[in-house]
């Protein structure tokens, strides 16, 4: 039998603003697919422009970065450079004849449970589609998985 | 300092599919500083194009390194042994670096993985902009350190044209009339009065006449 295609997507969550989110979805008792692996970074800002191509290239579906409110920055400006970081790769993915929908920035408050839980469903439904990563490296089998 | 810009990837990849294995070579000077060749670049550019050539079936094996200077021979030595480990490079340095590295290595294909575009300073984060066109011989001082060949867009030694509105030039609206800003600079300095001058046609011998230019130093020959 065919096993159903799971998205493995790499969440990179700003500890101020996406983690704490996350973490209230948690205490909330709100759902959100298991398909994301979250990475605690102290702002977007701190994420370099090649992680996000390292992310895809090594086989995840897809790559989610969450960072605060536009202005809401702990760190001042840090979402914006992300931002900037993001849409720089999101081009250069369409040149390697990538689909760009498999990279993602978003902005969420830490009080965002529920829009968070709705972004991360959303993003987990578009890379479904889309299919697993073209470079088939989707190498982290239901085995693996269950082994971590 | 030289600033480029990198080539998009499926330029390169046309250029680099036919290798099995590949060194992609970063410069440690100019390049990196204009955040077009160096190590960083090398690591998001290899990236890319293992992901291109991958897609393509291809898989071409890629190899990564930066050295310090391209566009000197000391510093080359650095690369031998990568260079000798692959079929081909793919240089991030500018089109001298390019060049110096296929000139020491004979008999190895050393394609350009950039555009190189000026020399050029950072004007702000982000932006850069040409200052000098090299021509040979330097007219800044007369000029209030303003190059009207690289920056007046009809390169004119009796400017202004007359067509600026206001600051702006009338080719290129988005940017400065290069005379405006000498005009300017003159009067800061107090030497308005080198706009009297008629200057004569430049002396072009220096710059793209008669191929590529040398420099003798014999005081420094060995
Ligand atoms: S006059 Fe010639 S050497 Fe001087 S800045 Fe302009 S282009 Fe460069
Ligand atoms: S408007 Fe100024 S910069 Fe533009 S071509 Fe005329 S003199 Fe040169």
């Amino acid at each position: 039998m065919k096993e159903e295609f799971e998205p493995k997507i790499l969440a990179f969550c700003c500890h101020y603003c996406a983690y704490s989110s996350v973490d209230l979805a948690g205490s909330m008792r709100l759902q959100y697919p298991p398909n994301v692996r979250i990475i605690r970074t102290p702002c977007t800002g701190r994420l370099e422009t090649e992680y996000f191509l390292k992310a895809l290239e090594n086989g995840a579906d897809g790559v989610l970065v969450a960072g605060c409110l536009e202005g809401g920055c702990h760190f001042i400006e840090g979402n914006i450079w992300a931002k900037r970081r993001v849409e720089y790769i999101r081009e250069m993915l369409t040149e390697i004849g990538f689909d760009k929908e498999r990279l993602r920035m978003v902005n969420v408050s830490a009080a965002m449970a529920k829009p968070l839980a709705d972004i991360i469903t959303d993003m987990v439904e578009t890379v479904r589609k889309l299919g697993p990563n073209p470079l088939g490296q989707n190498s982290t089998s239901k085995k693996q998985e269950t082994a971590l | 300092m030289i600033v480029a810009q990198r080539k998009q990837i499926p330029e390169i990849m046309d250029i680099v599919k036919q290798h099995k294995s590949l060194l992609v070579l970063g410069c440690g000077t100019c390049v990196t500083v204009c955040l077009a060749g160096g190590e960083r670049e090398v690591s998001i550019i290899s990236s890319a194009l293992r992901m291109a050539s991958r897609l393509a079936g291809s898989e071409i094996k890629i190899e990564e390194l930066t050295i310090e200077r391209q566009c000197d021979n000391v510093f080359i030595e650095q690369a031998a042994e990568a260079i000798e480990r692959n079929e081909a490079v793919l240089s991030l340095g500018c089109g001298a670096g390019v060049q110096a590295m296929a000139e020491r290595f004979g008999n190895k294909p050393v394609y350009a993985g950039l555009d190189t575009a000026f020399i050029g300073i950072l004007e702000e984060r982000g932006i850069w902009t040409e200052k000098c066109g090299a021509c040979g011989s330097c007219v800044l001082g007369d000029y209030g350190g303003i190059c009207p060949i690289t920056r007046c867009a009809k390169r004119l030694l009796n400017g202004p044209c007359g067509g600026s509105r206001e600051d702006r030039c009338e080719v290129r609206p988005d940017s400065q009339c290069a005379w405006q800003l000498i005009y300017n600079r003159l009067k800061d300095i107090g030497q308005l009065d080198k706009l009297k001058k008629i200057t004569s046609a430049k002396n072009w011998n220096t710059a793209l006449d008669g191929g590529y230019r040398v420099i003798v130093r014999e005081d420094h020959r060995v």
